[in-house]
């Protein structure tokens, strides 16, 4: 089976290219990347991009697809509907499921669910603790065999320092990367960021520094035991500095944010709408302004969703009572394109963090557009306007802050080794 | 001006000619309060709901009376004894009632925000009676008509909070309408209990409350809000006493003719001494009796149809 991707105009960070390309797909592998492929057989699908940008998938290094265990808020099959449609050819996904992941079967079951009923490729997350308590490690080793890509207790941090040294350390024999979502729960404890919302609306507030000291903290041990590791949704000018400054001496730190740490301050809480409930919380205007500028100095290597579907009822309640999170699938790509617009970075750049970055931290051999790599590919309109309409979403969670919002951008076709997933062109 | 809104939420969405208005129309109803009927048809076929999650004595039974002096029925309902015990949710309590067509609901939650759920999804009139440690309007607005039926004014003057200010939802209501008249507003209390960046408001802060009393026009005491942690800010209640409360000492540094106002409930002996609560500055009680005739205005400027 051959598919032909022409006219497009292609950018690919990893291998600079960029410019009119024609893209020849030979089953799941990238064939040809050249001016112009003229010659084609009658079975050869061709795709017609012209007036499109064509880049590699995006890689979501953070989302959770709640299987097993909270199949009313997302499935495999609805969360990877929703990933593909917003441009996502691979995602990883959270151990906070029910049961956890912290177990080859759990690792097992989701792989094995993504692999029949998946639309892109899902690459899962392990546990760093049993049951995500920070009490022990998980067996990483036995998950690390069935398929995990990388180990997380996010939603909370690993509280005991000890302990989270231990899984720094013991993550070296199997070389994945220990993503850790930062937050000191003894400062935390609120539900809006300690600032303009939790002061006007006196809702209990997340400081900034219960994620910075938490990031301190991890860098430090990381550090001591000369092990890597990525820090996750990144929310506060004050992270991005603790960063920066600790990579002049510690190359080992990588990091990652969120489209909604770039697009919405605090102010956007004081209606009391649930949907703008997300931990890390929203946070003030400078920090916004921060983290483009992290972006923008590359700080920051990374953009993921932290895509969190919930079902209606959890977010239909009191502010205090609302569960935490977005669901971001569907409207990740077109915020962050904002970020060209603003001049913050350019389409390169942009594409970089969201494809040759996350690949490399994984270590996955997709990101990029090139002969022999997988046909992970997508092509989207950088400036078709649309409407946010949380009612058409594919994802189940509907708990979006931007339902409503007149975005630009859109990803209108979505191809998983050599396999068309999602096609909204013409 | 005509009244247009549909619900009262918070003091922060007011403007002051909308507080003018209400002030102005609770004087006309305060002399109902002191003749022998205490009673006219205004509400009469009308049906107020105190719907009340947290225990209120002063804001649950100023209501009832104003709704009742006003003519409408009235129908209390308290956490404990409804359906909230057995896991109802707040919204679909407020559904229920709302399909027995009240006109006007009163809410008291400890969650902030909880009003303004209730007034985007139904079409009765919603007033805040205090949501968490977020707002108070109508604590607000009857403490507004007691500066200015004391002081002749609303605007100009010095005014002292004292307390848990970070929990309390009378500070915040208070801030908001006392700013938005152009009063210097000071904050003191310990700096546990002053929330961050509250100067964004325009507020001074200081922690002395001998300093911050100096030359003071009104002094408004805060209760130590123990039901939402306050405790934990601070070592002891005796050594609060000993740094914030207001005694005769503190009054006698502050303008000669100084008022001293609290929302209850006091706890006396904690953060306001007998001498001071019952003294002559005291305006306390003048809270709870405007407080009806400020309740009775904004029933009728809701519910009461076209003045």
């Amino acid at each position: 089976m051959k598919t032909l991707i022409r006219g497009g105009h292609l950018i690919d960070p990893k291998t600079s290219r960029d410019g009119i390309y024609d893209i020849l797909i030979e089953d799941s592998v990238i064939r040809e990347v050249s001016d112009a492929i003229r010659k084609t057989d009658g079975k050869t699908q061709v795709v017609d991009a012209s007036g499109c940008i064509v880049a590699p998938g995006l890689i979501d290094v953070h989302c959770h697809l709640r299987e097993p265990g909270f199949e009313y808020k997302e499935t495999i099959l609805t969360g990877t509907s929703a990933a593909v449609r917003g441009g996502f050819t691979t995602i990883v996904c959270m151990a906070n499921t029910d049961p956890v992941n912290d177990s080859r079967s759990v690792t097992e079951f989701i792989i094995d669910k993504a692999r029949t009923e998946g639309k892109c490729k899902v690459l899962p997350c392990g546990a760093i603790t049993r049951g995500l308590k920070g009490e022990e490690l998980a067996e990483i080793g036995e998950m690390f065999s069935a398929g995990i890509i990388a180990i997380s207790d996010d939603g909370r941090s690993v509280r005991n320092a000890g302990l989270m040294r231990k899984a720094l350390e013991y993550a070296k024999t199997f070389k994945i990367p220990v993503i850790s979502h930062c937050e000191d729960t003894m400062l935390s404890g609120g539900y809006v960021h300690e600032g303009t919302a939790s002061l006007l609306n006196g809702l209990e507030g997340i400081p900034a520094i219960a994620e910075e000291l938490m990031v301190q903290r991890d860098i430090a041990i990381a550090r001591y035991v000369d092990a890597p590791i990525h820090i996750t949704h990144i929310s506060t000018g004050g992270s991005v500095d603790i960063i920066q400054t600790a990579r002049k001496t510690f190359r080992k730190v990588a990091c990652d944010t969120c489209p909604h740490y770039f697009s919405l301050t605090d102010e956007a809480t004081l209606t009391f709408d649930t949907n703008t409930k997300v931990n890390p919380p929203l946070r003030s205007g400078k920090d916004v302004e921060a983290i483009k500028e992290g972006l923008r100095k590359g700080v920051i290597d990374i953009i993921a969703t932290d895509h969190a579907p919930h079902e209606y009822t959890s977010k239909d309640v009191e502010f205090d009572l609302a569960t935490f999170g977005i669901s971001g699938f569907e409207t990740a790509f077109a915020l962050s394109l904002n970020l060209v617009r603003e001049g913050v970075l350019d389409m390169a750049e942009l594409l970089k963090k969201m494809t040759a970055n996350p690949a490399k931290l994984l270590g996955v051999d997709s990101g990029t557009i090139a002969e022999g790599a997988p046909a992970d590919i997508i092509i989207f309109d950088p400036d078709r306007e649309w409407t946010v309409d949380r009612n058409l979403f594919l994802s189940k969670g509907k708990n979006t802050p931007f339902h409503g919002a007149a975005l630009r951008g859109r990803n209108l076709f979505t191809m998983v080794d050599g396999k068309i997933m999602f096609n909204e062109l013409k | 001006m005509n009244w247009k809104r549909k619900d009262l939420l918070d003091i922060r969405d007011l403007s002051k000619e909308e507080m003018l208005f209400i002030l102005d129309t609770a004087e006309s109803f305060k002399d109902i309060s002191k003749r022998e009927i205490k009673k006219v048809p205004t509400l009469r076929g009308k049906t107020v709901i105190t719907l009340f999650y947290e225990p209120s004595t002063r804001t649950r039974t100023s209501f009832e009376i104003a709704a009742k002096r006003l003519s409408a029925d009235t129908i209390n309902i308290s956490a404990n004894t409804s359906s909230a015990t057995k896991g109802e949710s707040l919204k679909d309590t407020a559904r229920n009632l709302e399909s027995m067509r009240p006109d006007a609901i009163v809410i008291r939650h400890s969650m902030p925000g909880a009003p303004h759920m209730l007034a985007r999804i139904l079409d009765s009139s919603i007033i805040n009676g205090g949501d968490g440690s977020h707002e108070h309007p109508t604590q607000a607005l009857l403490d507004l008509f007691t500066i200015r039926e004391k002081k002749g004014r609303t605007d100009g003057l010095k005014i002292v909070m004292v307390g848990d200010i970070a929990h309390s939802r009378v500070a915040r209501s208070n801030i908001f309408s006392l700013k938005n008249f152009g009063n210097e507003v000071i904050c003191c209390g310990p700096p546990t209990m002053i929330p961050p960046h509250i100067e964004t408001l325009g507020v001074h802060v200081e922690y002395d409350l001998e300093k911050a009393v100096r030359n003071a026009d009104v002094i408004m005491m805060l209760r130590i809000q123990k039901e939402r942690g306050g405790t934990k800010y601070i070592p002891s209640t005796k050594e609060y006493s000993t740094l914030y409360g207001l005694t005769k000492k503190h009054v006698d540094r502050a303008a000669d003719d100084v008022i001293v106002m609290h929302p209850g409930p006091m706890n006396r002996g904690i953060e306001i001494m007998d001498e001071v609560a019952d003294g002559p500055s005291s305006v306390i009680l003048d809270q709870v009796e405007n407080g009806v005739a400020v309740r009775m205005a904004i029933l009728y400027l809701l519910i009461g149809g076209e003045p």
